[in-house]
This record gives structure tokens, C-alpha cells and sequence, in this order.
């Protein structure tokens, strides 16, 4: 079912963990769809430099975790602006189709937290919040 | 993963076929090969194998030999009472009502999902909180146009045992046909279909270490669902199809030495009841269905704060094999609908774990299953964000 850089992402996440000195937080996803990502963020002069994360969810989920934080860490925060799901999906060599709402997740998790950052330092983040969907835009399940 | 255990837990799921069920079929393979409605020797003898099994697993579910037919899986004889039934009562103009429970097998759950899109009405009993269909529930929601009651004997999720004595009484009584789906409990239960009952009752070989691709419906004398595959006559006319001979003369194999062992299983029952102990004691760990009407060889848990189906994969690189309620199991995000139905909330139905033994385990596989499990969830806790909220909100 999983390729073996997805159950490697998946058996040894790199940068799990929570970070005490993070810049900026973000969490999306519901306990009730059985994801939920947390990612952690360190940013110095616009540059990410660190990044980790916490995440509950199947092994996709966490392999997109681990994939995506290695994949932001060194990004300007304008490089970090157009980062998309897709990188994630294609570093990790693909993914089941069932599982590509997991790396959403992960894409939508970092937004998540530039939006905390920009609030922070006064940024307007109207457009990059307007990329973040909400649980209640989801079909996929039926606990509304 | 070095280590080279395989520990095999998943029997809910299947079950290893049993050498001697092997030399059975190599044997009916190897010189017994006829089409059984062949009209020369080697047909004929084909024949009278294909009889002489059925008369044996007849005899050991305690019915006439006619009113047993094979099919080529569990889901086929569930399709086939129900539909068949659903087909006479259209046909007959009778009514479109069919009860049944809110945990059946995905075979006759989609099967009736099926029927209510061409018009029947089904109502879904409740189980509550032990995973347990209530008699009176069932006096309570027949009505006048009621067709059939169908409630399955074993869960195959949360192995809890159905009153079907009772259920099947009650549908007698009010002249409703009263099918179940016993899949999970034949080979595991002392299954009589007199003394239950049952109108019409479905197995499936693979479930008591026979082989897949064979199941078969019991249908009590008088009644006659209508045909669900149309051929060559074979089955009395009931169910076309050259018969899997081999896989029958397996079949009967395995459910004689599932009942020689009915006496020895003791042993399964300990075995479950010191994993379950051991897995209750891992903290914000609660058992899914009745502690004590269930099958011997099935513990269901729930360990909050994970995903099952992340434990899973890593209780496989400890060679453990086992399943989960989990969505990501499946195709949609909604959990198990037999974990929802006992009440669960969808975040603790997700983090399921399924566990169903079999005389091959021994009480070490036991503990190191239970010991894997507690390293792997503490492992998963450690990076769960609601975990980490959890033990916040308790500071």
C-alpha cells in the first residue's frame, strides 16, 4: 500500500516532537476524521529555520508530517508562501489516492502557522487564510 | 525488524487451513477430479463425494442434507437469503419491511442498502453500549409488512453473541423468516440449526480453517428463497455452477475438527482473557463489546489519543498481524459503524485495535503481543498532539 520512502517517513519521523522555542503554531484537522497535525515553526529574519511536529493520525499522516517539515526547513518565508501538497506527495514518491488528504493536511498545518506569524509581526494574511479549508468543507465523513 | 516472529492474530479475518484439510482436497484434486453432473464414473464419484460431505457438515449443524446448499462464499449465502426472500415478498406483493441490527457484516449491511434503493424499508435495532441486539427491541419493531428478520449470530468486529434463540422465536411467532448471518460463529460455537431456530442460516469455510471460496446457506424445508444465480441446475435447481468440489470436501474437513475440538477451547478462552488484562492495564484503554457474551478468541480495545491503523503497521514490522475499526482502514473517513454503534465516539473508534486468537498461539505470543502493543501506543501517544492536549488540560 505505501511506497518504502513513505513507511521509512512513517517508521522514523525526522523532527517529531514538540519545540518549546517556537516562533509560531498551527493545527488543522478533527480528532473525529482521525488526523490532526500540529506543526511547530522557527523563523529567523523570514528564513525557517526550524520546524517540527506532532501529529495523530495513520502512517500517511505522519509520513507527510516528517516530509513537509523537511521540506520547509531553510525556506524564506515567501518560498514557504507557495509551498503545496504536492511537493510533499512527490518527495515522498506518491501516495495511496485515499491518503492525499493527509498531505492537505500537512500543506494546510504550515499555512496555518505563517497565519499566527503574520498576525504576529502585522502582515496581512487574508489571502493565505483563504487557502486553508475548514472541516466543514469536507464531504468525506458524516459526522458533520 | 530483524526479528523474524510471525505471530498471527487476525482470525476474525481468516484462518490458516489445516494440513488435513489440505490432504482432503489434494485428494478429491487428484483423483476425484469429475464434473460431478458428469455421467461416467469419474463424474459420478465426484458426485458422491460432493454428497457425502454434505451430508457430513449436515449432520454436524443438525439438518437434512437437503436443506444445506454450497455457495462460493459467506457474502453469497447473505445475498442470496436476503435477496432471494426480498424477491419473493415483491414478487408475492407482501410487504417491504425487513429488520435487522445496526452491526451487521458489511455483506448484509450493503446488501440491504441495496434493497432500500429499490423502495424496502429497513429498520436497524439498536445494540447499546455491550454490542447486543435486545429481544424485546425486535417484538417491538414488527409490523404488518415485515418480510424478514435478519440479525447475525457472532460480530465479527467485537465477537459479541447474539440471542438468536430468542430473536428467531419471536420472528416464528408473528410467521416472519428469520435469517442469520453465522460466519463468525460456526466452527466457534456449538452451532444446531434446530435448536436455534433459524429459518436460514449462512457459513463460511475459511472462517474454520477450511478454504476460501466456499460457503453455504442453510435453508429450512419449506422455504425457498428465489434464486440469486441462474445456470446449469446444479443445487437442486437453487444454485447454478459446477460445484467446488474439493473445496467442500475441505470444508466438511475443517468443520469436523472445529467440532472434535469444541471441547478444547478452554485454553483460547484463558489465553484471550490474559491478553485483554494485560492490554486494559495500558492506561485510557477500554474493551469494545460485552466483557462476557462474546467468542473466546476475540479482544476488541480502543487506546485513546492513536489511530489504528499506525498501530497496526507498526505491530506488523513486530510481526504481529492483527486489524482495526479505524477509517483509514477503509475507504471513507468515518470509523467502523459497529464501534459507532456502541456508542463510541469517532476519535476513540479510530484508535481500535482487533485482536482474534486461535489454538496455534501460545500464552507467549501473548505476552509479547501485549508488550509490543504498550511500547508502540506509548510510542504513537508520544507524538499525538491530543495526547499532549490531554495530559495539559489535566495539569
Amino acid at each position: 500500500m505505501y511506497n518504502e520512502k513513505v513507511m521509512d517517513h512513517f517508521m522514523n519521523p525526522r523532527n517529531v516532537g514538540e519545540m518549546k522555542d517556537a516562533t509560531c503554531v498551527g493545527e488543522v484537522g478533527n480528532a473525529k476524521c482521525g488526523d490532526i497535525m500540529r506543526m511547530y515553526l522557527k523563523i529567523e529574519n523570514d528564513v525557517i529555520t526550524d520546524a517540527m511536529f506532532k501529529t495523530f493520525g495513520c502512517a500517511a499522516a505522519i509520513a507527510t508530517s516528517s516530509m513537509a517539515t523537511e521540506l520547509i526547513k531553510g525556506k524564506t518565508i515567501d518560498e514557504a508562501l507557495t509551498f503545496t501538497n504536492k511537493a510533499v506527495v512527490e518527495e515522498l514518491g506518491g501516495l495511496p489516492p485515499a491518503k492525499i488528504h493527509c498531505s492537505v493536511l500537512a500543506e494546510e498545518a504550515i499555512k496555518t502557522a505563517l497565519v499566527e506569524y503574520f498576525k504576529e509581526i502585522g502582515r496581512d494574511y487574508a489571502e493565505l487564510e483563504a487557502q486553508i479549508h475548514s472541516c466543514e468543507d469536507c464531504e468525506s465523513c458524516s459526522h458533520g | 525488524m530483524n526479528d523474524k516472529k510471525l505471530i498471527y492474530v487476525d482470525n476474525g479475518a481468516t484462518t490458516r487451513v489445516l494440513p488435513e484439510v489440505v490432504e482432503a482436497m489434494t485428494s478429491v484434486y487428484n483423483e476425484t477430479f469429475g464434473n460431478p453432473s458428469s455421467l461416467y464414473s469419474l463424474g459420478r464419484n465426484a458426485k458422491t463425494t460432493l454428497e457425502e460431505a454434505r451430508e457430513r457438515i449436515a449432520s454436524l449443524i443438525g439438518c437434512d442434507p437437503k436443506e444445506l446448499y454450497f455457495t462460493s462464499c459467506g457474502t453469497e449465502s447473505d445475498n442470496w437469503a436476503i435477496k432471494g426472500i426480498a424477491a419473493n415478498a415483491l414478487k408475492y406483493n407482501k410487504g417491504k419491511h425487513i429488520i435487522t441490527s445496526k452491526i451487521e457484516h458489511h455483506a448484509v449491511d450493503h446488501t440491504l442498502k441495496a434493497l432500500e434503493k429499490q423502495g424496502f424499508e429497513v429498520t436497524y435495532l439498536d445494540v447499546y453500549e455491550n454490542g447486543i441486539v435486545r429481544p424485546e427491541d425486535l417484538e417491538k419493531a414488527i409490523r404488518e409488512d415485515t418480510i424478514l428478520v435478519t440479525v447475525m449470530y457472532v460480530n465479527n468486529e467485537i465477537g459479541t453473541i447474539q440471542p438468536i434463540k430468542e430473536l428467531a422465536a419471536i420472528a416464528k411467532s408473528h410467521k416472519i423468516p428469520f435469517f442469520t448471518d453465522a460466519v463468525q460463529a460456526v466452527g466457534k460455537l456449538d452451532v444446531k440449526v434446530k435448536e436455534l431456530g433459524v429459518d436460514m442460516l449462512s457459513m463460511s469455510a475459511h472462517k474454520f480453517n477450511g478454504p476460501k471460496g466456499v460457503g453455504a446457506l442453510y435453508v429450512r424445508r419449506g422455504l425457498l428463497p428465489a434464486n440469486l444465480i441462474e445456470g446449469g441446475g446444479q443445487e437442486k435447481g437453487k444454485r447454478s455452477g459446477t460445484e467446488n468440489v474439493a473445496g467442500i470436501v475441505g470444508m466438511a474437513k475443517a468443520l469436523e475438527l472445529a467440532y472434535a475440538r469444541m471441547g478444547e477451547r478452554a485454553k483460547i478462552k484463558e489465553m484471550r482473557d490474559y491478553l485483554a488484562k494485560k492490554l486494559l492495564a495500558i492506561p485510557y484503554t477500554r474493551l469494545n463489546g460485552d466483557k462476557d457474551i462474546r467468542i473466546d478468541e476475540n479482544v476488541n480495545v480502543s487506546f485513546e489519543f492513536i489511530e489504528g491503523e499506525s498501530l497496526l503497521l507498526l505491530l506488523d514490522m513486530y510481526g504481529i498481524c492483527a486489524s482495526t475499526g479505524s477509517a483509514c482502514s477503509s475507504n471513507s473517513l468515518d470509523p467502523s459503524h459497529v464501534l459507532l454503534a456502541i456508542g463510541l465516539p469517532h476519535e476513540i473508534a479510530h484508535g481500535s485495535l482487533r485482536i482474534t486468537i486461535s489454538e496455534d498461539n501460545t500464552f507467549e505470543d501473548m505476552d509479547y503481543i501485549a508488550k509490543t502493543v504498550e511500547s508502540v501506543v506509548s510510542r504513537l501517544r508520544e507524538m499525538s498532539p491530543l495526547y499532549d492536549a490531554f495530559l495539559r488540560s489535566k495539569e
